[in-house]
């Protein structure tokens, strides 16, 4: 059975802008999807449309069996638990320390006094500090968030999703904002996570050469629709240039040039 | 157009501005009688007469218990208001603010709410008080209260919403609760500022306090007031003295707790 199904979703901004046109897939357990596509495509709605940060118009959305749209309450709470997210801002509150932005992935699980004076279990402590030790932020446990560079700050976006015991993770550009060596970092990390704990990946980028080059599968997105959806050595330069339109001039003889090495 | 011509009217416009300037405050001298020179002149003979008069004789100095006395209550007042109003004001805050209202609804209501709140002034808080409670400590504390309450309200909804909806996105998407979102997410990251803001308030009101106690018959407003209807100007001076020196340590104190957790 498919994790996730996304059915005929439409997602309108007012009565002019149709940010989604019916987009239509699903996404097995444990395979690791890249949506890539220009800016405004719709991939950051899309996503957030999965978690129910953003209501949609029409249609549906199935996450482990359940239909995501109409989830309120408790019941909607509990499906954002399953879900962990990654933002391109790595959306930490900078004065706390890395420690306890990590634990704020439990919060999901407590009641609301727990929730208000941020009680946690010792179990839980431990695993947080256990996930920080495996992403080598053991020496940073304590410091403040605004003293680590971006590549650390996004590993605690991730250690933060991962304390959440996810199905699937959820990340917005993760590295649109870092170097090409903590992007590496980070993308090595979502791939050995995938590949260790079997935990369903979508990320949304921006490099079709990094998409192409760590996703088992890629989907095409351009002005709301999903324009390609099949394996990257399918993906040729024509259909790039489907994707990303008239932007897509250097991106293809980048690729040219990476095929023809 | 020439950059000659285009000069030219810049400086017509700043003329005519100017001469419209002087033509009100001309306009309200001759209307108020107000002679500018003689209204110069009596300054120098003002501090003489100041100097000569207030300073603090020997029964003033008697009555500095009394006054100091009145200065804590008039302190603690300033005090309480300040930080009872604060935590209100934080509530309709977090109602307010685009990142953390529960509907877009409440946007505009709280932000009309804190305006009037803030933009009517303290003592005419206290004047329409007046009426309800009396010449007694609760029309100033409410008085202080409301206008406090008013501005953290306004300045607290800019702090958030400068803090953005990022973290509580993340928090969002954890599924944590609304209350879990704001107490682990929104009021840390606003803590400092909030403190700041608080502490502002309590100088600010302390000054304020003062006035206020003059039309409520309260505090160390009343002191100063009873002193110098009854010519007894240098203790009415040792009254403004003890205020000054301690709005002067107050403003100390709250720079070293701003320098310390800022």
């Amino acid at each position: 059975m498919s994790l996730l199904e996304v059915d005929a979703v439409t997602k309108r901004y007012g009565p002019e802008t149709l940010a989604l046109d019916s987009v239509t897939f699903s996404v097995q357990p444990g395979e690791f999807v890249a949506i890539i596509g220009p800016s405004g495509a719709g991939k950051s709605t899309l996503l957030r449309c999965i978690n129910r940060l953003i209501d949609i118009t029409a249609g549906d959305i199935r996450f482990a069996g359940v239909s995501v749209p109409t989830l309120r309450g408790s019941a909607l709470r509990r499906h954002r638990i399953q879900i962990g997210m990654i933002f391109q801002h790595y959306n930490l509150v900078n004065r706390l320390s890395v420690l306890e932005n990590v634990l704020h992935g439990r919060l999901g699980y407590k009641n609301t006094l727990q929730g208000i004076l941020g009680l946690y279990s010792e179990e839980e402590k431990r695993e947080a500090v256990r996930i920080l030790e495996t992403l080598g932020l053991s020496e940073q446990m304590y410091k403040r968030c605004d003293q680590l560079s971006g590549g650390q700050k996004q590993r605690v976006g991730i250690a933060r999703a991962l304390v959440q015991q996810p199905k699937m993770l959820l990340c917005d550009e993760p590295i649109a904002s870092l170097d090409p060596s903590s992007a590496k970092v980070i993308m090595d990390t979502l791939q050995e996570i995938n590949r260790s704990t079997g935990i369903t990946v979508l990320v949304n980028l921006h490099q079709v050469d990094v998409a192409l080059h760590y996703a088992k599968r890629i989907i095409g997105m351009n002005r709301g629709r999903i324009v390609y959806d099949g394996a990257p050595h399918n993906l040729s330069s024509d259909q790039i240039y489907h994707i990303y339109g008239s932007e897509a001039g250097e991106l293809i003889l980048d690729l040219k040039e990476r095929y023809a090495a | 157009m020439q950059p000659n011509a285009f000069l030219r009217r810049r400086r017509l416009q700043s003329i005519f501005f100017l001469a419209v300037i002087a033509a009100i405050t001309y306009g309200s001298m001759v209307l108020t009688q107000f002679d500018l020179v003689q209204g110069l002149g009596v300054i120098p003979r003002a501090f003489v007469w100041a100097i000569t008069n207030f300073v603090p004789d020997e029964r003033a100095w008697s009555r500095l218990p009394r006054i100091l006395e009145k200065l804590q209550e008039t302190v603690l007042v300033a005090v309480a208001s300040s930080t009872i109003a604060s935590i209100f004001g934080l509530g309709l805050a977090l109602l307010g603010a685009n990142t953390t209202r529960p509907h877009p609804w409440f946007s505009l209501p709280a932000r009309a709410i804190a305006s009037i709140f803030r933009n009517i002034d303290v003592s005419v808080w206290a004047l329409i008080l007046l009426f309800s409670f009396g010449q007694s400590g609760f029309t100033g504390f409410f008085a202080l209260s409301f206008v406090t309450f008013g501005f953290i309200t306004r300045v607290m909804i800019e702090t958030i919403d400068e803090v953005g909806i990022e973290p509580v996105e993340a928090l969002r998407a954890t599924g944590a609760s609304y209350a879990a979102i704001i107490s682990q997410s929104v009021i840390p990251a606003c803590l400092p500022q909030l403190i700041s803001w608080v502490l502002y308030m309590i100088e600010t009101n302390i000054r304020s306090a003062t006035l206020v106690g003059i039309l409520t018959g309260t505090g160390i407003g009343f002191l100063f007031d009873l002193y110098f209807k009854s010519f007894s100007y240098g203790s009415a001076s040792l009254v403004v003295l003890a205020t000054v020196v301690a709005v002067l340590l107050i403003e100390a104190v709250s720079n070293y707790i701003r320098r310390t957790i800022l």
